[in-house]
């Protein structure tokens, strides 16, 4: 058991990477990718809708109609996206107007359906939430990446702090959606580079 | 805020508040989708409807249902069953009427409800607290920049098939970098209007 939950956190995170191996629910990961806060936050929401999505589902697959499914997978998310909405309203007002949207579009975020429709279908409740988090967590650490470069180089400052001095000249271009665009396709490039395609198929397989 | 024509917000939804270039959203089915110019056209020309018909209900529902009752907060909720429901109802519809529309738009109408895109036009259209015109004239500007942009990326796509492509950036790499040079090229247009 213990063995099968490293595979999970592992796949999650590295070899099944939602944004750079599968290229889903990067709308957001562009969007919100200017500073490393907005990255953080967003990346913390997803987890937690992700991975409480996949516990509920997973809890009542035995007594979803299979028909119905997708319309129940996506109510169960809506209900946890509001409830990060609201958690963000109240106690960081600024974050909640900055990521604007992009709150709300985590309902339609591929991931999360992707998740639950492939693994929390079939899999134990404790699993699918430790599914859940991974993938997650898969999705934040990317986001960071991209933003750290993004606010280093369009702003010279990292969470709002000043690092690169006065002196430097902010490369406006990588904080407007170009800039975005250009990272998000670099990432997929190295990492592309460094997971060979085939131990990405044996990882899918089993 | 200051009222905005509805022809201004037409065209900024077009070209300068383009749905995929400036605010990313629905970029699943743009990377998927765009490796031809007729699936995309056809496509985009779904998407158009759905926006300018979708918008339109969710502005009804949400000023004269949810917030005389006070029910802002489930508006995620309730705008994702009507889209849902909206892309049903229109599939049967067409499927009956219309087959050979049903034939060029069919298989495309319910990867429509999880894009984000036409989640993504309604919730601007709250946050912004556009009237009805102004939401109705955002709709179709939307859909339409929308579609400006899967088919010139499918035009590039097409044209770069036999190019020869670094190996780590075949497919969703490449196709990013080109939606970056065009992002570039849209700024161009930033100067004639901008809405927030």
């Amino acid at each position: 058991m213990a063995g099968k939950s490293k595979k999970i956190i592992i796949q999650g995170l590295w070899k099944d990477n939602p944004v750079f191996r599968q290229i889903l629910g990067i709308c957001s990961a562009l969007a919100v990718t200017n500073l490393m806060m907005n990255s953080l936050v967003m990346g913390l929401g997803l987890m937690f809708v992700t991975a409480f999505s996949e516990l509920t589902v997973s809890l009542i697959r035995k007594w979803t109609p299979k028909h119905i499914r997708m319309m129940v997978q996506t109510l169960i998310i809506s209900a946890y996206v509001i409830i990060v909405d609201i958690f963000l309203k109240a106690y960081f007002p600024t974050i909640s107007t900055a990521l604007g949207p992009y709150v709300g579009l985590i309902i339609t975020n591929c991931i999360i359906m992707g998740r639950c429709e492939s693994f929390a279908q079939n899999n134990p409740p404790h699993l699918s939430f430790l599914d859940g988090l991974a993938s997650g967590a898969g999705y934040t650490i990317v986001l960071l990446a991209i933003s750290f470069v993004r606010e280093l180089l369009g702003f010279g400052t990292l969470f709002g702090i000043n690092v690169l001095g006065k002196a430097w000249v902010s490369w406006t271009l990588m904080i407007m959606p170009p800039g975005a665009f250009f990272m998000l396709a670099i990432i997929i490039w190295i990492t592309k580079n460094m997971i060979p395609e085939k131990s990405s198929k044996e990882g899918a397989k089993s | 805020m200051i009222e905005i024509s509805p022809i201004v917000i037409f065209f900024a939804a077009i070209f300068t508040n383009n749905m995929i270039l400036s605010n990313f959203l629905g970029m699943c089915s743009f990377i998927a989708i765009s490796s031809e110019i007729k699936t995309s056209l056809s496509l985009g020309q779904a998407v158009t409807f759905v926006l300018t018909f979708t918008t339109l209900l969710n502005y009804l529902v949400y000023h004269y249902v949810l917030i005389p009752l006070g029910l802002e907060y489930l508006r995620y909720i309730v705008f994702i069953i009507i889209i849902a429901a909206f892309v049903q109802l229109i599939e049967m519809i067409i499927d009956r009427y219309f087959p050979a529309l049903y034939y060029a738009l069919g298989i495309f109408l319910p990867l429509i409800t999880v894009n984000c895109a036409v989640l993504g036009v309604s919730l601007f259209m709250v946050i912004r607290n556009y009237s009805l015109m102004q939401s109705l004239a955002f709709g179709v500007g939307s859909g339409i920049g929308w579609t400006l942009a899967i088919v010139t990326m499918a035009g590039i796509r097409q044209k770069i098939k036999s190019a020869p492509i670094p190996k780590g950036l075949e497919g969703a790499g490449i196709t990013l970098i080109i939606t970056g040079l065009m992002a570039l090229a849209f700024i161009g247009f930033s100067g004639i209007v901008v809405i927030q």
